[in-house]
């Protein structure tokens, strides 16, 4: 008998009191008997309408009918094959508006948590299950991923399957991408990414560090003196976006990328154990509204803020951020000041920031973007005070790949322009995918396309080959 | 890991290294720098660019110990390692086409306006080098100058090496005495920038500076290094180093810099504790 609850099985928290002052993972995952009962909700349509909602088309009915069997690893096989990061996809993914969307359940109720079990999948073969590095035959073409985010380690991984000799270079220090620097550990930790990158490496993949392609090396080389055959270009949406508005330069403004940075690849909340600084004031405002302003606010909360606000110009509603990140900052007790858009910076006389100058705004009619478009009131300026700010309003993508590779094609925003869904450029054996492509999206797009251009450039080398 | 193929005591608290960093070598030109990082919890610290040798494969960087990452790198010695090392970042310096150029280092500055002196001086330009130290024990790359320009004045603010004044009193008496210059680069603290720049707007030469602001990948992700150039926020490691000095806003770069100042003090602190204990 399915469990007809109308509600999902509570996911179980780290105790309240840790909250906001440990960076440790906030929600700890369904235990057995839990990730069952949720598992017993899923009524196994036929016409499966979850997978229609996943990007990378994970047999999601499948999955969850083993782990009502208890074949925990076989769920996890399941997942892995079409979608190779389950561990971080079950954590990050915004399931609300993908699998669980579509689910049956959430007509009357709310959806199965399809997100919940397949974290559950993941971190049970992560703990229990046993690695093995899958027999390959080696072909020795070498091919070269730039970018160890999400869609080049997806695009690595599928290549080192098909017996590739691959090589990611990463121009940070460490490898993982926007995992790394981008996403805190109290939603992502980095165990389970490094866990990810060992899987890679295990099965044959060299990372390289430290090398920025575009400066360290060209394209153009990694053809022509390294012997790559082919290149697939995962730099991500790395470029912060300002406000251009007034007072921006004040000490205490961040960009949420360097605010996380410090944070989360320089672990600044150790200082002054470890070397790099980082400034949290006792009030924060944080403007914008997706997962990259949740996740600096709840940062900033645990770095020891009294009050973070969360400044945003649309309503609740249209917040782009995860469901569950918007009530996890919450219940944090971040504020939210949402129909509010900031239009100055205000300054002490040492040029630290003191306030932000806010007008409220009204939702009028409906933009390009199918929201509704929100339009300041006239004389509601107000100012609330802070000592820091933080932007988080969006990237764009890095153009130092585009601005050294010649006939590599972009658009106006600088993305990427690829041919057709496989992320094929405008130059030949050049590929892309993830958000150098798309602008700022989804880590489960960005896997996704990296895994499709591996299946393109598998299909276009051995084409060359016979 | 990178290897400290040599180090030389430039003065008392600045140090010439050369490191072993081939790929950086391979690309590196006069203007551009790089990020290294002493160990798992160092800071990522930009440096520009000394020198480099492709042949060898290395790199020269000079620096100050001025803050933890600076003074841990610098009790490193030849043959030892450091973790990391990132380059070569920023765009090269635009000296084509110039026929006779100022180039003015402000003390640790010295150590960036060099390669750009010998570039210009490679390049045919008429190069005179001019640089600034608060005393003689300070004076760096003395002889290196004097070998890749064609008039050279190392002057002291206390005036302990024979000649006293700053480098815009020398700029300035170079140019009354009838130097015609089509270029001036100036490198060096902000202030000294600031006032080059304000002498040479009067007699309209074009002037380079460049700018080394707080950052922390040095790819544009971060926008820690944004400054203000001609009223546009740029992002110092990929639209620079270099900047068209006359368009720069110094004072808002001049109190940016402070931003860090008490964590600074701390870390230093910090590190003296450790020294202690390693003592």
């Amino acid at each position: 008998m399915p469990n007809m609850s109308p509600k999902k099985t509570p996911m179980p928290h780290i105790e309240d009191k840790l909250r906001t002052t440990t960076f440790k993972e906030v929600a700890l995952g369904y235990s057995e008997e839990e990730a069952k009962q949720e598992a017993e909700r899923c009524l196994n349509c036929k016409h499966r309408p979850c997978v229609s909602g996943c990007p990378v088309g994970v047999q999601i009915p499948d999955f969850i009918s083993l782990i009502k069997e208890g074949r925990y690893i076989e769920a996890y096989e399941k997942i892995t094959e079409t979608n190779t990061l389950p561990a971080i996809c079950g954590r990050v993914c915004p399931q609300e508006n993908q699998c669980e969307k579509y689910c049956v359940r959430g007509i009357k109720g709310e959806s199965v948590g399809i997100g919940r079990l397949e974290r559950f999948a993941a971190d049970y073969y992560l703990k229990h299950g046993e690695f093995k590095a899958p027999k390959i035959e080696k072909n020795n073409i070498k091919v070269a991923v730039i970018g160890s985010g999400p869609a080049g380690l997806a695009c690595a991984g599928e290549l080192a399957k098909r017996g590739y000799d691959v090589t990611i270079f990463e121009a940070f220090h460490k490898p993982g991408g926007v995992l790394v620097y981008g996403i805190p550990e109290f939603r992502l930790p980095k165990e389970i990414v490094q866990k990810e990158i060992d899987a890679l490496t295990q099965m044959g993949v060299k990372i390289q560090t430290n090398v920025v392609v575009g400066k360290s090396i060209l394209i153009e080389e990694l053809f022509n003196e390294y012997g790559f055959s082919a290149v697939f270009i995962g730099t991500g949406a790395g470029l912060p976006s300002f406000l251009n508005i007034e007072g921006e330069s004040y000490n205490g403004v961040y960009s949420a990328n360097e605010f996380l940075t410090r944070i989360n690849l320089m672990k600044a909340y150790e200082f002054p154990n470890v070397d790099t600084p980082i400034y949290v004031g006792k009030k924060v405002a944080v403007v914008g509204g997706g997962n990259v302003a949740m996740d600096a606010a709840r940062s900033a909360k645990r770095l020891g803020a009294d009050e973070v606000y969360i400044i945003y110009r649309r309503s609740e509603k249209e917040m782009p951020a995860r469901r569950e990140e918007v009530e996890h900052a919450k219940e944090e007790g971040i504020i939210f000041k949402v129909l509010t858009n900031p239009v100055r910076i205000l300054g002490d006389e040492n040029y630290w920031v003191k306030g932000i100058e806010v007008v409220d705004m009204v939702l009028g009619d409906v933009d390009e973007s199918g929201r509704q478009k929100p339009v300041e009131v006239e004389g509601s300026n107000h100012v609330i005070d802070v000592n820091t700010v933080i932007i988080a309003i969006g990237q764009t993508p890095n153009p130092l790949i585009k601005n050294t590779t010649k006939g590599l094609e972009t658009n106006k925003k600088g993305c990427i322009v690829t041919k057709d869904e496989y992320g094929q450029t405008s130059l030949e054996n050049v590929y892309a995918g993830g958000d150098a492509v798309t602008g700022a999206a989804t880590v489960i797009l960005a896997m996704g396309a990296g895994r499709k251009a591996a299946m393109a450039i598998d299909k276009k080398l051995k084409g060359e080959k016979d | 890991m990178y290897k400290i193929l040599k180090k030389k005591i430039l003065s008392d608290s600045i140090k010439l290294m050369e490191i072993h960093a081939p790929l950086v070598a391979k690309k590196a030109q006069a203007g551009q720098f790089i990020i290294f990082r002493v160990d798992e919890k160092g800071e990522r610290v930009p440096l520009t660019i000394a020198d480099y040798d492709r042949e060898k494969g290395s790199v020269t960087i000079i620096f100050q110990e001025v803050g933890k990452s600076t003074i841990k790198l610098g009790q490193k010695e030849e043959g030892e390692y450091i973790l990391d090392f990132l380059g070569p970042l920023g765009n090269p310096s635009h000296l084509e086409g110039y026929k006779k150029a100022a180039v003015i280092g402000g003390g640790l500055g010295t150590a960036i306006s060099y390669p750009q002196a010998k570039t210009l001086y490679n390049l045919g330009c008429e190069v005179h080098a001019i640089a600034g130290f608060r005393n003689k024990d300070l004076i760096i790359l003395e002889d290196e100058l004097k070998q890749i320009s064609h008039r050279c004045i190392i002057t002291t603010d206390d005036g302990s090496n024979g000649t006293k004044g700053f480098v815009t009193d020398i700029l300035k008496q170079l140019i009354a005495e009838g130097n015609k210059y089509d270029l001036v680069v100036a490198i060096g603290p902000l202030m000294m920038m600031k006032a080059v720049c304000d002498i040479t707007r009067e007699y309209g030469i074009k002037t380079i500076i460049s700018m080394n602001p707080i950052m922390i990948d040095g790819t544009g992700m971060c926008g820690g290094c944004r400054i203000r150039v001609g009223g546009e926020t740029k992002f110092a490691c990929v639209d620079g180093p270099d900047f068209d000095g006359h368009l720069v806003d110094f004072d808002d770069a001049i109190k940016r810099q402070a931003m860090y100042k008490k964590f600074e003090k701390e870390a230093l602190h910090q590190c003296r504790l450790e020294g202690m204990k390693n003592a």
